[in-house]
C-alpha cells in the first residue's frame, strides 16, 4: 500500500526539509531546489525521485526543466483517517494554540 | 499558459469513466465538494455553475476542453482573474491517477491561498466516496 511510502519518504528530514521549501515556494527546479543546501544535486535528486514516488512531490515539465510541486493529498488522507469530523476544529484550534505560544510574538499579548 | 500554482495527485482504484462520472454528476459532487451542487452539461464552450449549500452561485465559468472520460479544463470566472482547472484522468494497473492543476493566479493572491487549503480535503473525500461509497465528512478550512 502506497501508505508506507509516504511515511518512508516523510521519515527523513533531507526531505521533510524539501517538502518545507516547495511548501514556501512551488514549482522549482532541481536546480533552485538545491540552492543553498549542503547537500549534492544527486542526493536532492534521489530524495525528490522518493518524494515522487510516495506522490508527495510531482514533477511537471517545462521545455527541458521538470519543475517540482508539493502534493499535500497523501498528507490530507492521513489526516482524514485519524482526525474525525467532530475532531477536527478542536485540533486545529490545539494546534493555532501551540503556533501562537511559540513564535516569537506569541507573549507579547 | 503561466506555470501551474498547485499540482495535486491522488490514485483512486476505480475505472476512469466512473471518476468522470463522478466529477460530472449533480448528485455526486455535493458529497466531496463541501456540500455544492454543480450544473453543466460538461460540453465544449458550455457554462458551468457550482451551486452554495445556500442556493447561492458559489462560482460559475466555461468548459475550455471537455474529452471524456480523460481531460476536463474550466474556468474559474467568480474571482478575479479567471483561473483555470485541469482534471487528467489515467488509467494505472487497477486505479486512475487523477491529476488536478490549477493555473492562473497572480502571486500571493488570496484566493490562491483559500483554494490550496481546499483541494486536498476534495480529492480525499472524492477517493473515499469511489473507493468504499462514503465520502470522508469535510470541514471548510
Amino acid at each position: 500500500m502506497e501508505t508506507d511510502a509516504v511515511f518512508r519518504a516523510l521519515a527523513d528530514p533531507s526531505r521533510r526539509a524539501l517538502l518545507d521549501r516547495l511548501f514556501a515556494r512551488n514549482g522549482q527546479t532541481l536546480m533552485e531546489l538545491c540552492d543553498g543546501l549542503a547537500m549534492s544535486r544527486q542526493a536532492v535528486s534521489k530524495h525528490l525521485g522518493i518524494l515522487e514516488e510516495a506522490t508527495l512531490v510531482t514533477a511537471v515539465k517545462r521545455g527541458r526543466e521538470k519543475l517540482h510541486y508539493l502534493n499535500p493529498v497523501p498528507i490530507a488522507e492521513i489526516a482524514d483517517r485519524w482526525i474525525g469530523k467532530f475532531e477536527r476544529a478542536r485540533v486545529k484550534d490545539l494546534v493555532a494554540f501551540k503556533t501562537q505560544l511559540e513564535s516569537p510574538e506569541g507573549d507579547t499579548e | 499558459m503561466s506555470d501551474p500554482a498547485f499540482v495535486y495527485v491522488i490514485y483512486i482504484r476505480t475505472t476512469p469513466q466512473k471518476l468522470w462520472d463522478a466529477l460530472t454528476d449533480p448528485e455526486m459532487r455535493p458529497k466531496f465538494w463541501f456540500g455544492r451542487r454543480s450544473e453543466s452539461d460538461w460540453k465544449t464552450g458550455s457554462k458551468h455553475t457550482l451551486w452554495a449549500p445556500d442556493g447561492s452561485i458559489d462560482f460559475q465559468g466555461e468548459v475550455l476542453e471537455s474529452d471524456p472520460p480523460r481531460k476536463l479544463t474550466y474556468t474559474f470566472e467568480t474571482a478575479s482573474p479567471t483561473t483555470n482547472v485541469t482534471y487528467l484522468l489515467e488509467p494505472v494497473e487497477d486505479s486512475v491517477r487523477l491529476t488536478v492543476t490549477h493555473d492562473g493566479f497572480p502571486d500571493d493572491s488570496q484566493q490562491r491561498k483559500g483554494v490550496s487549503n481546499g483541494w486536498p480535503a476534495i480529492m480525499s473525500a472524492l477517493k473515499s466516496l469511489l473507493e468504499t461509497g462514503d465520502p470522508t465528512p469535510q470541514v471548510m478550512p
